[in-house]
């Protein structure tokens, strides 16, 4: 369809990191079933690095794709890389969405900081409130 | 396999009605408005077309005004409709909740311009009965419009009783008749139809033409001013291949209705035999009147633009009443309106078939959506939540 680009439609077609990691100690849920997308990240974390990372999605193509490819970002990387990720940067991977689909993207950069963020709350480490998404309002839902 | 399952978008034109068209386009291409004699082969073309469509819904010729498609006919019959009703200082409406947005956003636009509407409630059978209709009249109803059948979920209107209750209240009615012509009997007299619309696609005629039945007596209000094409009521030179190849695919759609909904009836059944099999799913649309190609079901768990995607790329080519395919936020209004919540609605799928599909065909949907139903429940998190309780089964 050439409403995706082809890179869209090779991470929904073949999504990377599907499925539920069990000793995730990070996990983030965003988006609501009434919108229409949920997106689930799970996290592993030691030593501030991201050792695995997986995600499940309710949602639209490009809100699987965006899943996929986030996590892909992420794998790897330093917990504080993570918190760099953006919406754009992951749109931009995906050789970018249609206009009325960028809040997928913007669903998976919520969700990583979610999930981040329950680390973080659950490992008594401090951090910077403000840089986290108020999820209880999330911006696709508005 | 390359399966074609979204004939209520549209349809393949039939070879009937594509030889029907090519005369038109190099031999009798005279304007038959002209007075020569290559413009009085097309308007004998013309007036030959528009007996055949008036035979097909049993009105006359002088009834039918071809028109650029199924919403501009809504347009013009509603819009004149009211026009009629505010003369006599009538200025209520009823309608239903499920109508296609080209009846829904005209009968707005006329809320705004001070009109009522009544929107009958769709939930009970996902279709509306006569009586609803009676108890929506009012002093000052002009109009019932309502559509012959529902594009998405595939009911069937009783569409006779409406009329008869119109017609003893004296209040005009318009019939949105898309879906069914073609499809099902209709009749313009017997139905008790004062307005019609018909879409030429719809029955593998041609894309971008119409027709418009209105009831002689009743005064059509004009949206496009010009010549004096269609009795002064339609203006523009006629689009005569469309208006041919859509009258061509029409009677022969008429010919074989019966042997063609009986070939097509059963395909429905068993793909709505075979996809009820699939847990935690459910019908869209009245399961006793319904059109003989819709399928309608709603999966729960999953979202409706990543299994049309699938299918797709399985070559499968369906439709959803899901946000995600029309670019807003809100699943399909119909959905909603027969009671399906958010969460469900999203998940939704219609196959809508053709005497063109085959029982191989049927097979291979069979063994794809199921597959692509699970596949995409296993990724997601609502179906997680609602397997492990955390969420309460809705279907």
């Amino acid at each position: 369809m050439a409403l995706y680009s082809e890179k869209v439609m090779d991470h929904f077609m073949h999504p990377r990191n599907v499925g539920v990691l069990e000793d995730a100690n990070g996990v983030g849920e965003v988006g609501n079933a009434k919108c229409g997308d949920i997106m689930k990240i799970y996290l592993k974390i030691e030593n501030d690095i991201i050792e695995d990372v997986s995600f499940e999605t309710f949602g639209c193509g490009s809100a699987i794709a965006s899943s996929s490819m986030a996590t892909e970002m992420i794998k790897g990387k330093s917990i504080y890389e993570a918190m760099e990720l953006t919406n754009k940067a992951v749109a931009e991977a995906l050789d970018g969405l249609p206009a009325h689909k960028l809040h997928c993207s913007v669903l998976a950069e919520e969700a990583i900081k979610k999930a981040l963020q329950d680390y973080f709350d659950s490992h008594n480490i401090p951090y910077d409130k403000k840089l986290f998404p108020d999820c209880e309002h999330c911006a696709h839902c508005e | 396999m390359q399966v074609y399952v979204d004939n209520a978008a549209t349809t393949k034109m039939s070879q009937t009605a594509i030889q029907a068209m090519l005369p038109y386009f190099e031999e009798i291409y005279g304007n038959p408005s002209s007075l020569h004699t290559p413009g009085q082969k097309a308007k004998e073309a013309l007036e030959a077309a528009r007996a055949d469509v008036a035979a097909c819904l049993g009105a006359d010729p002088r009834e039918i005004y071809f028109t650029s498609g199924g919403s501009e006919a809504d347009n013009q019959a509603i819009l004149s409709a009211a026009k009629l009703g505010a003369r006599k200082g009538k200025k209520h409406i009823i309608s239903t909740a499920f109508e296609h947005h080209a009846v829904l956003h005209t009968l707005e636009k006329l809320e705004k311009e001070g009109y009522s509407v009544t929107y009958l409630d769709v939930t009970h059978n996902h279709n509306v009965d006569a009586q609803q209709v009676k108890d929506a009249l009012r002093e000052d109803t002009c109009l019932v419009t309502t559509m012959y059948a529902n594009n998405e979920i595939g009911s069937i209107l009783p569409i006779r009783e409406i009329g008869a209750i119109c017609r003893e209240a004296g209040v005009l009615f318009h019939v949105d008749a898309v879906q069914a012509v073609g499809h099902i009997p209709v009749h313009v007299k017997d139905d008790n139809i004062d307005l019609l619309s018909l879409s030429g696609h719809k029955f593998h005629g041609p894309k971008g033409v119409g027709a418009l039945y209105a009831r002689r007596g009743i005064l059509l209000t004009n949206l496009i001013e010009g010549g004096a094409q269609e009795r002064g009521k339609r203006a523009g030179t006629e689009n005569i291949p469309a208006i041919c190849g859509m009258a061509a695919a029409l009677k022969d759609a008429c010919a074989h209705m019966e042997e063609n909904a009986a070939k097509v009836t059963a395909l429905r059944d068993r793909l709505i035999e075979g996809l009820s099999k699939i847990p935690h799913s459910a019908l869209n649309g009245d399961p006793v009147h319904r059109l003989p190609g819709n399928v309608s079901f709603c999966f729960e768990g999953i979202e409706g633009e990543s299994l049309l995607l699938m299918l797709d790329f399985k070559g499968i080519s369906a439709s959803s009443g899901s946000a995600c395919t029309s670019g807003s936020l809100d699943p399909s209004h119909v959905l909603l309106a027969i009671g399906r919540v958010h969460d469900v609605a999203h998940g939704s799928l219609r196959l809508s078939l053709s005497e063109y599909n085959t029982q191989e065909e049927i097979d291979y949907i069979l063994e794809q959506v199921p597959q692509v139903v699970e596949y995409l429940r296993g990724m997601s998190p609502v179906w997680r939540d609602l397997q492990t309780g955390k969420r309460q089964y809705i279907l």
